[in-house]
This record gives structure tokens, C-alpha cells and sequence, in this order.
């Protein structure tokens, strides 16, 4: 029923959104980044923690394209082996975010017994500000790689168990649910085939904020130390070894910075013309 | 009317007691010993075990539990391991830079966010429209750490029109402390007007299309009064929410801001207590901070019941 009704109307989103210019825009950014992340061995000019200390501070020219750091290193080299990181760190807490989300959001709002329980947890766990929740977790469990996505993943699982929770409610009550309850279809097969599937796009407009949102706590853990090991070139990290020469060696802060900004906002032009598209009030712009 | 703000009052105090739950389970899982982690390896096996006792880590977890309820009832938030003072001290020490910071960063925001936010609804779909929902959307884009950054390198290293970092030291003046405040909260309020613009636009869309708007144009109002009088002041109950979830959710920006800056606040304390593995500090921040939250949440909601005759019920 809801699988067949569905198709037609998906595809319809998806040529609307590729007519949109600024999800256009918002996806040639982040493909450019991604490929340069994902081909950063074969593009790289230098290895990303090359020492040479006769090339220390040197600001951007032909030879080194985004300067060197105070050890030699070169900038863009960093840049683009450290957007590897931010991604990885990105795709796997929204993939986190997402199951468990994803799982409490569909029992609270299909069960109603679990459902005032489950809200105030969610509503407890909102109840904390997302860098400082991850800070918190990330002091309990010890700074490393893991633990960050694990942190940041438990920070933005309520974000959509929230979203999923509130769909829920309102599609468990529709006909169609009905009538296949009264099919005997089984629960978890009205859950995941009738529900979810219904529940796909506002998901992925919010998996695309916390992706967002994902990449610009986790540089700010790692400018505060608190992300993984300062050995790895991440972007948070970059700008922390930075701050030390502000004044002197402005581009160590400044190319780091422009690949988050860059990363975060062709993120959110993406979730963002999503969300205009499924919302009725500004769909009528297009 | 009264029962629902009971209700409501009920149902902040069952988020509370979640939360405080919640951070007495977050120190808790850390793996290994706490008291170990929190000393150091260089810590005897005596120094250990007289932490334990102390912070009542040899006692079985419920019982922590009752007794970490019955402190927070008491309103006793634990001792700081490293700064030898009561927790609740050391945060009311530190909390005047913060509250400035996150004041002043609010009061940016709304300056910049709110006249934009009303003239780009007006003006929906136009050049300035699109040019300011696109600056809003890069506005949220940009790490306030490393906005902080490019501003203390102008403002502050080359053109030295502001302090590089501090609060001016003990004894300084109240002017001088404010001047420690302005290069963190534009940083700061830059950052979190892009949620308030967006809120402002949305909800005078929402209103300008009322049938009040309509009717008031059609009797001939001038439209300065009818954007103003009629749309806007009913606009403004949603955008005054998000002025009041920001203010709390600041607070998390004011962790990264005030390391940046080196303000003596709330947020560098945090930081500080987690390379040190001071978690009682960790734990009373979370604690008031989350409070804070669910408290402003809780006061919107009545605001709400106050302004607004419909959410009588």
C-alpha cells in the first residue's frame, strides 16, 4: 500500500530537489569535498605529517598552496587528509543517531505505555547542550576516536528520536495502519514497512543537520583537546595548533576553518531545501 | 489554568529528577575506578581508597544514588577534588563572565537577527531575502572558536582596538571587564543569530498571511503599522521562545568561546575539570546548566499562559 503510493511521489521529490539551486549547489560542495577527502593519498603534494623544518611558517605560494605549519608541514595537505576524519566522524554518528534514534523514536510513539517514559528521557537528554554533553561523556569515557562518534552519537539520538517519535504518532493513527492491523499483519512488520517507510524523508532531513552538526562539535572537541589524539590532523585540531601564531600565521587558522564552514553549510543548503520541500507552506515557492 | 501549570510543574520535575539521573549515570560509566582516573597513576593504593570514601565511592550504587539525592535536595552539589572549595562556590565564582558573555551575545543576535529576520519575511522571495537567509545559513556554519580567532586577529592584534584574551585581572574595573566581552559575545552572537532570523522569518510568514493582517490593510493602515503593530507583535512570542532556549544552549558555545578568549568562566572551568578528571565539577555544571534549561522552558510555557488567551485550557 504505503510502499506502492510512496515511489512515484520520491521521485517526484527527488527531480524537485535537483531543480532547487541551492541543493545544486549544496551537493556539488560537498562532492568536491568528499572526493577530495576520499582521494586525498593521490591528490596530497606532501604526506600530511611531513616534517621539514626549513619550511616552517611559510605562507601560502606555488609551492606549498595553503602554507606550512610551525613543524614544515604543508596546510592543504592536512586540509584534505583531515576532511577524511570530519566525514568518517559525520556519516558514522549520523549512522548512530540514526538506529537508536530511529528505534526509541518508533517504540515511544507505537507503544503507548512506553511513550511518557521514553519522551521524558528524550526530553531530559535535549535538556543538555550538545558540545557540553559530548565533553561530559568524552571526560567519562577518555578521548579517542570511539569515543567521540559514541559521545556525539548519544548527544544527537534524541534530535531524531524526537522527530520520529512525533511522525509516529500521528501515522499509527491513520486508516491504512489500521487496516493492516486488522489484517493481522504483524507489529514489527507494520512498524518498519508500514511506518518508517513513511518516515524516510524528515529523517534524512534531520540526518543531514546532525551530520552538520556532528562535524562542527567534533572540531570544536578537538580544538579543545578533547577530541582524538593531537597527532591526527583533523580540522579542530589544525586550529588549535594555530592559535598559538594568530598575527603571524593567519593561514594555519584560516584553511582549516574555511573547510569546516564549507563542509557545514553545503550540509546545510542540502537539509535545508529537503525541508522546504516536504513543508506544504514553501513548497508553493518552487 | 491551574491545573495545567501544575501539570507542567509536574512534568518539569520529572524531567529534573531524569536528568539529574542521567549525569549521576554519566560519571559513573567510566571504566575503571574513578578515583583512580581522577588521582593519577602516580596515586597510592591508600590516596585511592581515601577518595573513594570521600567522594562515597565504596558504597553500593543505589545507595551513591539516595545519597547523591539527598546532597542535590540539600542543595549541596559535592567539593571540587582539585580546587579544594565547594562546587557550588566555584561555579557562583566563575559565573559572572559567563552570564555577561551569554547576555551580551543575546542581546547581538536579537539586534541583528530580529530587524532582518521581519524585513526578509516583508520582503519574501526578493534579493535581500535570499541574500540574508544565505548569510543566516553561513552565520550557522561558522565555529564561533575559529570566529573568535579571525576576530582577535584584527580587532585585537592589529588594529589592538580590543583585549587580546583575560578579564582584566583581579580588581579591574567594571568598564575594563566589559571590554574583555566584546570580541567573545560578537563571536558569539554572530553565531546564534542565524537560529533567531530564521525563527523571526518563519513566524512573521506565518502571521502576515492572517486574516488580521488582511483586514487591517484593507482598512487602509499604513503598512509600517500593519508589519509593526499588527504582524509583528504577534510574531514575536515564538521568536522570544528561541531567545530563551538560545540564551540556555549559549552556555555550551561559552565552553569553546571562553577557552578561546581565556575568560575565568563557567565554560573554562568545565574544560579545566576535564583534563583533570574533576568530575563533581563536571557533574554540577551539567546539573545547573540542564537545569537552566528545563527552568527557561518551564517559564516560557507560563509566558506563554500569560500573553497568549488561547493556551488557556
Amino acid at each position: 500500500m504505503a510502499a506502492v503510493a510512496s515511489t512515484p511521489e520520491q521521485a517526484s521529490l527527488l527531480s524537485l530537489l535537483i531543480r532547487r539551486k541551492t541543493v545544486l549547489v549544496g551537493l556539488a560542495i560537498l562532492l568536491a569535498i568528499a572526493c577530495l577527502a576520499i582521494l586525498a593519498p593521490v591528490i596530497a603534494p606532501y604526506a600530511p605529517n611531513k616534517l621539514s623544518i626549513v619550511n616552517r611558517l611559510k605562507p601560502p605560494g606555488t609551492t606549498f598552496w595553503f602554507g606550512t605549519d610551525e613543524f614544515g608541514r604543508d596546510i592543504f595537505s592536512r586540509t584534505i587528509y583531515a576532511g577524511r576524519l570530519s566525514l568518517l566522524v559525520g556519516a558514522s554518528v549520523v549512522c548512530f543517531a540514526s538506529v537508536f534514534g530511529i528505534a526509541l523514536g518508533l517504540v515511544a510513539g507505537f507503544f503507548r505505555r512506553l511513550d511518557a517514559p521514553t519522551a521524558r528521557f528524550i526530553d531530559a537528554m535535549m535538556a543538555f547542550p550538545d558540545i557540553l554533553l559530548a565533553i561530559a561523556l568524552v571526560a567519562a569515557l577518555g578521548p579517542s576516536l570511539a569515543t567521540v562518534i559514541v559521545a556525539l552519537g548519544i548527544v544527537y539520538t534524541p534530535r531524531l528520536a524526537r522527530i520520529v517519535r512525533a511522525s509516529t504518532l500521528v501515522i499509527r493513527e491513520l486508516p491504512y495502519v489500521e487496516a493492516a492491523r486488522a489484517l493481522g499483519v504483524p507489529t514489527w512488520r507494520i512498524m518498519t514497512r508500514h511506518v518508517l517507510r513513511n518516515l524516510v524523508s524528515p529523517i534524512l532531513v534531520q540526518a543531514t543537520f546532525i551530520f552538520a552538526y556532528a562535524m562542527l562539535a567534533e572540531a570544536g572537541l578537538s580544538f579543545l583537546g578533547l577530541g582524538v589524539s593531537p597527532e591526527i590532523p583533523t580540522w579542530g585540531t589544525m586550529i588549535a595548533a594555530g592559535r598559538q601564531y594568530v598575527g603571524s600565521a593567519d593561514w594555519m587558522t584560516l584553511f582549516p576553518g574555511i573547510a569546516i564552514i564549507l563542509s557545514v553549510l553545503s550540509l546545510q543548503m542540502v537539509g535545508d531545501g529537503m525541508r522546504d520541500l516536504l513543508d506544504p507552506r514553501f513548497r508553493r515557492d518552487l | 489554568m491551574g491545573r495545567y501549570v501544575l501539570q507542567r510543574l509536574l512534568g518539569m520535575l520529572v524531567v529534573m529528577f531524569v536528568v539529574v539521573t542521567i549525569v549521576f549515570v554519566i560519571v559513573r560509566i567510566a571504566p575503571g575506578d574513578p578515583a583512580a582516573v581522577m588521582l593519577g597513576p602516580d596515586a597510592t593504593p591508600q590516596d585511592i581508597a581515601a577518595l573513594r570514601a570521600r567522594l562515597g565511592l565504596d558504597r553500593p550504587l543505589f545507595v551513591q544514588y539516595v545519597f547523591f539525592l539527598a546532597q542535590l535536595i540539600r542543595g549541596d552539589l559535592g567539593e571540587s577534588i582539585f580546587l579544594n572549595q565547594p562546587v557550588l562556590s566555584a561555579l557562583a565564582e566563575r559565573a559572572e563572565p559567563t552570564f555577561f558573555l551569554t547576555l551580551f551575545s543575546i542581546l547581538i543576535a536579537a539586534v541583528i537577527a530580529i530587524p532582518i529576520g521581519v524585513l526578509s519575511a516583508y520582503k519574501r522571495g526578493s534579493l535581500f531575502d535570499q541574500t540574508a537567509t544565505t548569510l543566516a545559513m553561513l552565520a550557522a556554519s561558522i565555529p564561533s572558536f575559529w570566529l573568535g580567532l579571525l576576530l582577535i586577529q584584527f580587532f585585537a592584534v592589529r588594529f589592538s582596538l580590543f583585549p587580546v584574551s583575560g578579564y582584566g585581572g583581579p580588581g579591574a574595573s567594571f568598564a575594563t571587564r566589559l571590554s574583555h566581552l566584546v570580541l567573545p559575545a560578537f563571536a558569539l552572537g554572530v553565531v546564534s543569530s542565524a537560529l533567531i532570523l530564521r525563527f523571526t522569518r518563519a513566524s512573521m510568514l506565518d502571521v502576515l498571511s492572517d486574516d488580521y493582517v488582511r483586514t487591517a490593510r484593507s482598512k487602509g493602515m499604513g503598512e509600517f503599522r500593519v508589519v509593526m503593530k499588527h504582524a509583528f507583535k504577534n510574531a514575536l512570542i515564538p521568536v522570544l521562545t528561541v531567545i530563551g532556549l538560545t540564551a540556555a544552549l549559549l552556555v555550551s558555545g561559552a565552553v569553546v568561546t571562553e577557552t578561546v578568549f581565556g575568560l575565568p568562566g563557567v565554560g573554562s572551568l568545565v574544560v579545566s575539570a576535564v583534563l583533570r578528571r574533576d568530575y563533581p565539577i563536571i557533574q554540577g555544571a551539567l546539573l545547573i546548566i540542564a537545569a537552566l534549561y528545563v527552568l527557561i522552558n518551564f517559564l516560557i510555557d507560563m509566558l506563554y499562559l500569560a500573553v497568549d488567551p488561547r493556551v488557556r485550557y
